[in-house]
């Protein structure tokens, strides 16, 4: 009995030593010490990460059992929302994923810490075109997960024509079975491509222009929404919905009805989102873990596999099946891909600007400070008014008329 | 045992947990994010008069609605004997015990133009409505989540009435009609304005029920307080400088409610 | 007239549970797609999914630890500030009463967002806090006074005033006199406070939504389950959160109608 004990012990011990040594390659082993027992707070997109449904991995899961450090992991549904929550939401996270021009914003508010790439070996594995990006020219502060183009959904039963056009999105024919993005840069920028304009223009006028063009299309838009759109192309209750060509993973491959195409007249949106570690981040050394977990060749393709965007990671993707390393429409052509934009941080009084159009769209037009003051005063005086009548009343009871 | 000591913590917590806050709002509103004093806020504030006026309009209606339809519910409860009333009173009371989120959640699977109600229409062969998104979706959903807190005080003040006095009324020839105009209806008046009350002010103010069943494009004052401070438009101070005109707005319609309520029966709006 | 009634009862009751059944019935709903609104088969597997929804149990482990610490600290706080306010002048008395229902008064958003500020700011010049369990918590039990307050004063007003000083008469300690004398006059106040500052700390959204930070409370978890792609998990956890509220409802009415039973027995004995 205790003979085979040995034995296992020591098969143990030397299996522990294996990977160690032969396998550097594939290894997630961190340099820098992290404690177990720890608990880091992640906050990234929805639906965006292989969560253990349907057979796949469940990627927090899997990090919890290597190294012991567990992840409180929340969602968010767009960039602002989220940097809404960082800059003035009192709340303390350790790993965020913001996007391309989210990631220029938050440098420039020192909004987020410098990575230390030496607890973040994997990075090796991100593509040389991925590296050093527009976004963050020196590479300090971020480490791609994802990216990904953005096109237009269209239920194949309605939509009978070809959607090659952002300009389909205004067809009468189709008024209230369409769904806008319910965030600024996404909304407006579809409006920008039409009147061809830049993603990144710094003239006002050329966004009051694109806001016009929003406010036009208003009566026929369905709802503004993220991700409530799965639900609402599955069921037909919508039958146009510009979005992220990733998801077509989901909404493509359970629906046979559904179809996915971007539109070749205009260009379209070039998104990169990253991974980053806020200036206010406990657990840094844990969040730089967590990162490099991700950057794992095969973590990396589970993720992107269920998720269904286009991983930066060359290794990553020879991992994924074929037909979706074929797809189109996740690896697009280079042609598709030159024509393409990507979104930069606007200067702050032009993003100011923005999200006043932006409220102004969604409200359909902008106010009166007059009509304001006017409601009140209203209301007001008719407080007033009856309190002065019901005076003028007590006063007559109790020395009645003679 | 008179001491006012005892309340003295209670003191503490509410200047530091009710006072403050309040303060620092109204220091929000009046300043920019340098910290300097500004009037821009308001003026700012200005501009988004029209969410303010639909939602005054929706929230009226609402209120109008679960009056309508509250107010005779809770008298035919109030009618019935002891046994019933404590079990349709539960019953009325149960769906308010549900989580709001998943009650005003449910409402879109009925609404949506793929929703069951529109599927039982087109099984009858009757033409389908377009029910989501609309302005009648928040308000029905309004009337939804908000109805029992009208129910509750009517049936409080309704069951209080003294059935002697209706008795009264009847035996001096009164009929039916005029028994309830005359009588019920004055009498149950401290419960009506709790009622209006304690369904007008969460109306006006919800941003739940219109980014569920408003679609993103009914946007109500909730939804833009929102939206400055953990939504898609970060600006604390705007947010700010709406609240606290939203605020002003309520003390001025709760002054003018109170103006209704002649004996001051109703205690600070909470139901008896 | 009485068949009028009956009729309208019913509407009524319709309109209100109608979407509640949709949603139990959908719970039960075997389909691929998860629609919510197309039956295609029994199952119970959207149930077993809820169990092994890790974020789930913690939002509402979360939940209730928030909830029992907020309606404890709220009704001792609150019990002790109805006393000490049924004591004061009348002045004072009208502007603490005042101050006491502004919380009741303002809008949820109002209150919500004024204690946000308040946190940041405070974890501002505290550094290195965050908004999290701590300061919902502190939210909690700030909406939760006022009502359990208003609970307790009609009571304390209803109590004869001489009550207590003539237990001190009698020997005892004010402290003494407090449990023995006042405490059972008001207990009615009490634990209707309780009760309430307990539900309404349950499922309060608006509030915690501002000054939560990181942690996720149930009302949360399910905000932030309705903003993703849909899943009948939804309706599971409806489904179960309507069966343990009718069985609580259920039990409470059980129990005052044996209590009012049995004290009528007593009488009439």
């Amino acid at each position: 009995m205790r003979r085979i004990f040995a034995a296992l012990a020591a098969a143990l011990l030397l299996s522990a030593a294996v990977p160690v040594s032969a396998a550097e390659e594939l290894s997630s082993a961190a340099p820098a010490k992290t404690q177990t027992g720890v608990t880091i707070n992640v906050y990234n997109w929805g639906e965006y990460i292989s969560a253990g449904g349907d057979g796949s991995l469940d990627v927090n899961a899997e990090f919890t059992k290597e190294t012991g450090i567990r992840v409180n992991y929340t969602t968010f549904e767009d960039n602002e929302s989220m940097y809404s929550k960082i800059a003035g939401g009192g709340a303390s996270y350790d790993v965020i994923f913001p996007s391309d021009y989210m990631v220029s914003k938050m440098i420039r508010e020192n909004l987020l810490q410098k990575l230390d790439f030496q607890n973040i070996p994997n990075f090796r594995y991100i593509g040389k075109d991925y590296r050093n990006p527009v976004y963050d020219p020196e590479n300090a502060y971020s480490v791609p997960y994802s990216w990904g183009l953005v096109g237009i959904f269209y239920n194949k039963k309605y939509v009978k024509e070809k959607v090659d056009s952002w300009k389909i999105l205004w067809n009468e024919k189709y008024a209230g079975k369409i769904l806008m993005f319910d965030n600024p840069r996404d909304s407006f920028g579809i409006a920008q491509k039409i009147l061809g304009y830049s993603y990144n223009s710094t003239k006002i006028e050329e966004w009051n222009a694109a806001a016009q063009l929003l406010e036009k299309q208003k009566p026929l838009v369905q709802a503004y929404v993220m991700d409530q759109i799965f639900d609402k192309m599955s069921s037909g209750e919508a039958w146009l919905a510009p979005y992220y060509a990733g998801d077509a993973a989901t909404l493509v491959q359970d629906n046979p009805d559904i179809g996915f195409a971007i539109p070749t007249k205009e260009g379209t949106n070039f998104f990169v989102d990253a991974m980053c570690v806020p200036a206010g981040a406990k657990h840094k050394r844990e969040a730089e873990a967590y990162i490099n977990f991700l950057c794992r060749p095969d973590i990396a393709a589970a993720n992107m596999e269920t998720v269904g965007y286009s991983t930066p990671e060359p290794e990553a993707k020879k991992l994924l099946p074929e037909e979706m390393r074929e797809n189109e429409i996740f690896y697009p052509p280079e042609s598709i891909i030159k024509k393409s934009e990507i979104y930069t941080s606007l200067p702050e009084d032009v993003g100011l600007q923005v999200d006043a159009l932006w409220a102004q769209v969604k409200m359909g037009g902008a106010g009166q400070t007059g009509t304001l003051v006017a409601v009140l005063a209203g209301f007001l005086f008719l407080y007033l008014a009856i309190v002065v009548r019901k005076k003028l009343k007590r006063r007559r009871e109790v020395s009645p008329p003679r | 045992m008179k001491s006012k000591a005892s309340a003295y913590p209670y003191l503490v917590w509410m200047i530091l947990f009710i006072v403050v806050p309040m303060a620092l709002v109204v220091v929000f509103a009046f300043t920019d994010r340098s910290g300097a004093f500004t009037l821009k806020n308001l003026e700012g504030v200005g501009q988004y008069s029209n969410i303010f006026l639909r939602s005054i309009w929706l929230g009226a209606i609402a209120t109008a609605f679960s009056l309508l339809l509250g107010y005779p519910l809770a008298y035919i409860v109030a009618r019935a004997d002891a046994k019933r009333q404590n079990v349709l009173i539960m019953l009325v009371m149960l769906p308010m015990w549900m989580n709001f989120l998943l009650r005003t959640y449910a409402w879109m699977t009925l609404l949506e133009d793929s929703g069951i109600i529109n599927r039982a229409l087109a099984a009858c062969g009757l033409p389908r409505a377009h029910m989501i998104n609309t302005p009648g979706a928040v308000v029905l959903g309004m009337v939804y989540n908000y109805i029992p807190y009208m129910i509750l005080p009517l049936y409080s003040v309704l069951t209080k009435i003294d059935p002697s006095v209706i008795e009264a009324a009847q035996d001096l020839g009164a009929d039916g009609r005029t028994v309830f105009l005359r009588v019920t209806l004055p009498m149950s008046m401290p419960g009506v304005i709790s009622g209006v009350t304690m369904v007008f002010v969460p109306a006006v103010s919800t941003f739940i029920i219109s980014k569920m069943l408003g679609g993103g494009g009914n946007l109500l004052i909730g939804d833009l307080i929102d939206m400055q401070f953990l939504g898609s438009a970060y600006n604390p101070n705007l947010g700010s400088a709406i609240s606290l005109v939203l605020m002003v707005l309520i003390l001025i319609c709760m002054g003018i409610m109170n103006q209704f309520d002649e004996n001051g029966a109703t205690e600070g709006g909470v139901m008896v | 007239m009485k068949t009028l009634s009956r009729f309208y009862t019913l509407l009524i009751f319709l309109f209100l549970y109608a979407p509640i059944a949709v949603l139990i019935v959908f719970s039960f709903n075997d389909s691929a797609t998860m629609s919510r609104s197309v039956w295609s088969g029994f199952t119970v597997k959207w149930y077993a999914r809820l169990f092994q929804d890790g974020m789930l149990l913690q939002a509402l482990r979360n939940t209730l630890v928030i909830a029992v610490a907020a309606a404890a600290v709220s009704t001792v706080l609150g019990t002790a500030a109805a006393l000490g306010i049924n004591g004061m002048s009348r002045w004072m008395r009208r502007v603490v009463m005042n101050v006491t229902n502004l919380p009741m008064v303002n809008p949820d958003i109002v209150t919500g967002v004024s204690l946000m500020l308040l946190f940041v700011a405070a974890t501002g010049l505290l550094g290195g806090v965050s908004l999290g369990m701590a300061s919902l918590i502190l939210s909690h039990i700030t909406f939760c006074l006022p009502y359990v307050i208003l609970s307790v004063m009609p009571k304390l007003r209803q109590m004869d005033p001489n009550l207590s000083e003539a237990a001190q008469d009698l020997g005892c300690t004010p402290a003494r006199a407090f449990f023995r004398v006042v405490l059972p006059e008001i207990m009615p106040g009490v634990v209707t406070g309780l009760i309430m500052a307990f539900t309404l700390s349950i499922d309060d959204f608006v509030v915690s939504y501002f000054t939560s930070g990181t942690t996720q409370t149930l009302p949360i978890f399910i905000y932030s389950m309705t903003r993703k792609r849909v899943s009948p998990e939804i309706n599971a956890l409806s489904a179960l959160l309507f069966a343990i509220i009718l069985a609580l409802l259920v039990v409470i009415n059980v129990r005052t109608a044996r209590q009012g039973r049995r004290a009528e027995a007593r009488k009439e004995a």
